[in-house]
């Protein structure tokens, strides 16, 4: 078993990364810090999925005329879903940072918890 | 371990007030201070919510570790890493995309090849999710800006010498190697979205060394629309014509030409232009809304 999980540190790596992003996401009561935990888990999924795509001895997939042969490349499959997904990440955060500016600018906090306060009097104001 | 133990003991302190304590607040508020008021709870949720406090942390780490081992368990399974048996690679469709992709799509760079050629659509999505994200953040900043703050108060960071001098020998050739990577991407590692990041970091050191004035005259938010929505035109009309073509076997007007040109496969490297321009300038608009709420 552990000369399995040595072999394939690469993804052990990203398992614990993924779940440093998630403890992340949880633990923390900034919003900032929320956005820099999903992000970590991105990074995690990314590491995961080039290391799938990686063969050792072979060159990455850029053909030259000579050689066409598939035993000699690695998978390119994997780098074009990173590709999508960094693309994804990206929007996904400066949606979330917006969001967060905005509700800064309405609570002027961003702690979580004194959101939850402010929420939690207005509802009671409206009552 | 000790100090682990002090923090979380100390994890909800100064978060959450307790009825008793609610008197000697609204004391405090009647005098005019102002400062942060903790929650406050009855007495019967009391004990339910130190519980609670107590035990998130310590549950949250639980959680982690249960998924971490399920994972392990999921990465136990898995070939080794760097090894060629893994299913994917013993497919046929990455042999096929390897060994005849520089004849189907003119592209020597494979990855470009299935990125713009064979899942063209996928890409379209993807810069669509750009424009949409691009699209709430105006929405969210932009067009409900704060009345109350002057812009004075934003004030844009001041440009010192050092970061001057440094921008006018960095900017044309971040902005050149940024247009090699975009116009590279059919022959090497590159493509639209890293040679558009590349350009719009540009744009951004130099918004940053000389002030927005001087790119404002160029890039507005009325250009930024027009050419970001030319682009992706651009980019749907093409694929629509070689998908229409392409699927009914007919010829195109876009040939893939000699591998390993400049000018070659065939819709690849306009593709990637119109990809280039839309991240670089969705790059540099998030940073002049997130800087100072304008374009």
């Amino acid at each position: 078993m552990w000369t399995i999980l040595w072999n394939n540190r690469i993804q052990v790596a990203a398992v614990i990364l993924f779940a440093v992003g998630f403890v992340t996401l949880l633990l923390h009561r900034n919003l900032i810090k929320k956005v820099i935990g999903l992000n970590i888990m991105d990074t995690a999924a990314y590491l995961f999925l080039t290391s799938i795509g990686y063969i050792q001895g072979r060159l990455s997939p850029v053909i030259t005329e000579a050689d066409t042969a598939a035993e000699h490349y690695v998978n390119p499959l994997p780098a074009g879903l990173v590709l999508t997904g960094i693309v994804v990440s990206v929007s996904v955060t400066a949606v979330m940072l917006a969001l967060t500016i905005r509700i800064y600018r309405r609570y002027h906090t961003l702690n979580l918890d004194e959101i939850y306060r402010y929420v939690h009097d207005e509802m009671e104001g409206e009552k | 371990m000790k100090k682990f133990k002090e923090w979380l003991r100390n994890w909800d302190e100064d978060r959450f007030m307790f009825a008793e304590d609610k008197e000697m607040l609204e004391e405090e508020e009647e005098s005019g201070g102002d400062s942060w008021r903790p929650m406050t709870i009855s007495g019967l949720e009391r004990q339910e919510f130190r519980l609670f406090t107590r035990a998130f942390p310590v549950m949250a780490g639980i959680l982690a570790l249960v998924m971490i081992l399920f994972l392990l368990s999921a990465v136990l399974q898995l070939p080794a890493f760097g090894s060629a048996d893994t299913p994917p690679a013993k497919s046929g469709t990455i042999r096929r995309y390897v060994e005849q992709g520089m004849q189907e799509t003119g592209a020597v760079n494979i990855v470009a090849g299935v990125i713009l050629d064979y899942r063209a659509f996928d890409t379209l999505g993807e810069s669509h999710v750009l424009f949409a994200a691009a699209a709430a953040v105006f929405i969210l900043l932009l067009f409900a800006r704060d009345p109350q703050e002057s812009p004075e108060s934003k004030a844009i960071l001041r440009s010192d010498p050092i970061l001057r001098n440094t921008a006018k020998v960095l900017i044309p050739i971040i902005i050149l190697f940024g247009s090699y990577v975009v116009f590279n991407g059919h022959l090497g590692p590159g493509g639209g979205f890293s040679g558009g990041a590349i350009i719009g970091s540009g744009l951004i050191l130099y918004d940053m060394a000389f002030g927005p004035d001087r790119l404002n005259k160029i890039l507005t938010l009325k250009s930024y629309r027009i050419i970001v929505l030319c682009a992706l035109l651009f980019y749907s009309g093409a694929k629509c014509y070689s998908f229409y073509c392409g699927a009914n076997g007919l010829e195109t007007i876009f040939s893939p030409g000699t591998p390993g040109r400049i000018f070659s496969a065939g819709l690849i490297l306009p593709l990637n232009i119109a990809v280039g321009v839309v991240v670089a300038c969705t790059m540099y608009g998030f940073f002049a809304l997130f800087t100072r709420e304008q374009i």
